[in-house]
């Protein structure tokens, strides 16, 4: 930019002299501003005690939160015995009972089972023994390779016996079994490579592998020294290992906990009870389309939508009405508002009730309306009505007829009197005087300001809904509680984000037809 | 010139024409009123419906709250409210006033409500301030006068669209578990609306601002920043006072909301006295909190009438 010398600047300052006058405090006001801004924000920052909770906050679980909203975990537990593993899933895992995902595949062999019915205490030699009889089962790759029953013997043969451990005293109380179990089980989460045998965990990432050896008797030793991505507080104590969006890994002295993650919202349409769910889309369309009945009296097509509609998980259909509940609130209270506080509003308006103290009590009824906080009216009517749209309706009702009161009063103060002038001279009598003079003029005006407010107290009800007036805002509020179901959340928050979306464009349509494109406002 | 008869023929096919357009518009008119109707007539019966108290049952009850919060005696809301002993008091905490005292110097103490007013305060000026700020580096960027990157311009209005529109409560939630409770919280979830509101308000500002000051600057080759700050800022900055005043009004509220959801402040005092039943001290935070709004509301509103004056200080209120 091209800017004045000083000696120009003198020119010009002697030129003008008056444009000059005052401007040393207006050209430090934007500074003082700062500055007393900065010193406001220190004050807020130690009344608040800023700097401690800032160093309390706890932003990795922030992070699984956020990755919780667009995926899924999955949180198979690998329990540890003596010499075989169990592998369970949640009662209500997303991937339905008894799952067999892709990601962790199951080695078996069959071992002798030990039930000690007293004593659960493991004996130390079966441990160690047991991992020279792991190192030789290492040898067999996949889950799908299981030996048959005779091989098996084999190798139980060759890693020293494990029949031999209940040998040790205590015969009264321990029962023995033989049969088929899982020795081995290998999670692939990401890039890394999970390996789990009764007594050697181990770890391959990046090309680096981390083996701990683990046991209810000496808890979790790893053999390595451990990576920044492995945590450990205190010694034999539980490993955590991050792996990033991809889980984490918790390795306990006596199970595995794995917590695999992966996108998408599992069983979005069908939850696992259905008999739609886990198929793919082209099998659900050819289901649905098919005479043949899953269920007796109800066509597939009901079925299905029912399916959706009652998904255990997602509750869809609850989600939706409540969604409708909190339209229904903004739509009912905004309405119910205006058309009270329009008429109020003619008797409220200095220029057309030519009464003072009707005017000045009206107007201070509707500060106290809309004073007396939104918050207030819902806690108010929620206790009158009990959670429900009702209450919403009410509270945004009671707040925007005072809201509104206002608006419309000063909008019919500031109105152009030649229009009543007019029609008053023609002889009309004083309601034809306000309808033909005034109404033509303000109600463009009051509708816009009508649906504007329908917007911004569709966000609204949302949040009062959580005071407990109910509707979407209550679920969401009982959604975040649980602290699991953050994917719910963020479902719900897109279909409110759409609904507002919707209506701030309908709405903002129907207001620039009304008054124009000039006077669009919000 | 048109003799009489021709005239008076061409003014009935006017008159005509008129009455057929006053008949499709009466139509339209009736239409949408039955529409309306109808829509007012399901919502009230899904409303009341799907509440869990129907609305003539419970009408009678209605007052109930306020019977419920009839105090012990008529100097019980104020000793509720300046934290001072009561009479009454039997060692429960429904009657230890003096309990939430915060002492500032020796005995000079600030009563509990009022401490916690100021909490909620500070709360909407500091969400305000942020917002502000924020929004007004991004009003520029949105505006199409100061910005001719129109992919650019569409990703900040988008943005400002989904802040704006983001439920407030979902972002305190989800701070709420990385800070647990407290005031950080339900300052992040003002601010981020704030931004969101602020940002729009400011840009349609920007847009309708005398575009002279911008083409003296660029003819003498100022860069962006200088045309924004020589340029707009100065005709700007009182509409942008203006609505960053209104807005602290409204974050004012809007804080005292989210307290009450675990934000902290006053209305989470509010929230607990009612549901413990705390007559009087429900009373006191009601009084405090309608005091308080009037007061900041009469205070926004005189110093945003002497910056904008009061013809633009009504459109802004529809805004």
């Amino acid at each position: 930019m091209i800017r004045l010398s000083a000696s120009d600047v003198a020119i010009v300052q002697n030129r003008y002299p008056l444009v000059f006058k005052g401007q040393r405090l207006r050209r430090f006001a934007p500074l003082l501003t700062l500055i007393a801004i900065g010193l406001y924000l220190a004050y807020v920052w130690s009344f608040f005690g800023m700097s401690e909770v800032l160093a309390r906050a706890k932003w990795d679980i922030a992070g699984a939160y956020l990755a919780d909203w667009i995926s899924y975990e999955s949180r198979p537990d690998i329990d540890l015995y003596d010499n075989y593993l169990e592998v369970g899933f949640p009662k209500f895992d997303a991937l339905g009972l008894d799952p067999q995902p892709d990601w962790l595949s199951k080695q078996t062999a069959s071992v002798t089972k030990t039930t000690i019915a007293a004593a659960p205490k493991v004996t130390s030699g079966g441990a160690t023994q047991n991992s020279g009889f792991l190192g030789t089962l290492a040898g067999t790759e996949n889950a799908a390779a299981t030996p048959p029953a005779d091989a098996a013997t084999g190798f139980m043969g060759s890693g020293s016996s494990v029949a031999t451990v209940p040998a040790v005293p205590e015969t009264a109380q321990t029962s023995t079994v033989t049969e088929e179990a899982v020795t081995r089980v290998v999670v692939r989460q990401g890039g890394s490579v999970l390996t789990v045998t009764p007594h050697l965990v181990t770890v391959e990432k990046d090309g680096l592998t981390y083996e701990f050896d683990v046991g209810a008797d000496k808890g979790v030793v790893p053999r390595q020294r451990l990576p920044d991505w492995i945590t450990q507080k205190a010694a034999n104590e539980k490993v955590y290992i991050w792996l990033g969006f991809d889980g984490r890994i918790e390795i306990k002295p006596a199970s595995v906990g794995v917590r695999y993650r992966f996108l998408g919202w599992e069983n979005f349409l069908f939850d696992v009870n259905s008999p739609f769910w886990g198929k793919p889309l082209d099998q659900v369309v050819a289901l649905i389309l098919s005479d043949e009945r899953i269920q007796p009296g109800m066509s597939n097509l009901r079925l299905a939508f029912d399916n959706i509609w009652n998904n255990a998980e997602w509750q869809h259909g609850d989600v939706w009405i409540k969604l409708l509940q909190t339209i229904v609130m903004a739509f009912m209270g905004t309405l119910l508002a205006s058309l009270v506080a329009f008429p109020l509003s003619f008797i409220a308006a200095r220029n057309i009730t030519p009464n003072r103290f009707v005017n000045w009590t009206l107007k201070r009824f509707f500060d106290f309306t809309r004073s007396v906080d939104m918050l207030i009216w819902a806690l108010f009517f929620t206790r009158a009505f009990g959670p429900g749209p009702l209450a919403g309706i009410s509270a945004i009702f009671f707040t925007d007829t005072g809201t509104f009161g206002k608006l419309f009063s000063e909008a019919l103060e500031n109105v152009d009197d030649k229009q009543r002038e007019g029609v008053r001279s023609v002889g009309a009598n004083p309601v034809l005087v306000q309808r033909y003079g005034i109404i033509p003029q303000v109600l463009p005006v009051f509708i816009s300001q009508t649906l504007y407010f329908w917007e911004s107290n569709t966000r609204s009800a949302t949040i009062i809904g959580a005071m407990g007036a109910g509707g979407i805002g209550l679920k969401l509020w009982e959604s975040m509680r649980t602290n699991s179901d953050w994917e719910n959340v963020f479902y719900m928050v897109i279909l409110i984000l759409i609904v507002v979306f919707v209506f701030d464009n309908v709405s903002g349509f129907l207001r620039s037809r009304l008054i124009g494109g000039a006077m669009r406002t919000g | 010139m048109l003799d009489s008869q021709h005239s008076a023929s061409k003014a009935d096919i006017v008159e005509a024409n008129f009455q057929k357009l006053a008949r499709s518009r009466r139509l339209y008119t009736w239409f949408a009123l039955v529409a309306l109707a109808i829509a007012v007539s399901w919502s009230a019966w899904f409303a009341n419906d799907s509440n869990a108290g129907k609305f003539l049952d419970r009408l009678p009850y209605l007052f109930d709250f306020f019977i419920d919060l009839a105090p012990r005696d008529v100097m019980e809301p104020p000793r509720a409210l300046f934290d001072v002993e009561s009479p009454y008091f039997d060692g429960s905490f429904k009657y230890d006033y003096p309990e939430g005292r915060v002492y500032l110097i020796g005995d000079f103490y600030l009563p509990e409500y009022f401490y916690k007013m100021i909490e909620t305060l500070n709360i909407a000026a500091v969400s305000t301030i942020f917002g502000y700020a924020l929004g007004f580096v991004l009003s520029f960027l949105a505006a199409a006068n100061m910005n001719s990157n129109r992919w650019l311009r569409f990703g900040v209005r988008r943005f400002l669209e989904i802040l704006r529109a983001f439920p407030e409560i979902v972002i305190a939630g989800f701070f709420l578990v990385v800070f647990s409770l407290g005031a950080i919280p339900a300052m992040l979830a003002v601010a981020i609306h704030t931004v969101g509101a602020l940002g729009k308000m400011f840009y349609e500002v920007v847009e309708n601002a005398d575009l002279k000051p911008d083409e003296g600057l660029r003819a003498v080759g100022a860069n962006w920043v200088e045309r924004v700050w020589f340029g707009m800022v100065p005709q700007v900055m009182p509409n942008f006072v203006s609505y960053g005043l209104l807005r602290f009004e409204i974050n004012v509220r809007a804080s005292t909301i989210i307290g009450a959801v675990g934000g902290g402040g006053i209305g989470e005092s509010l929230r607990l006295s009612i549901t413990r039943g705390h007559e009087a001290k429900t009373i006191a935070i009601i009084f405090l909190l309608f005091v308080t709004i009037i007061v900041v509301d009469q205070l926004s509103a005189y110093l945003r009438r002497k910056l904008v004056g009061e013809q633009a200080f009504l459109m802004e209120r529809a805004a």
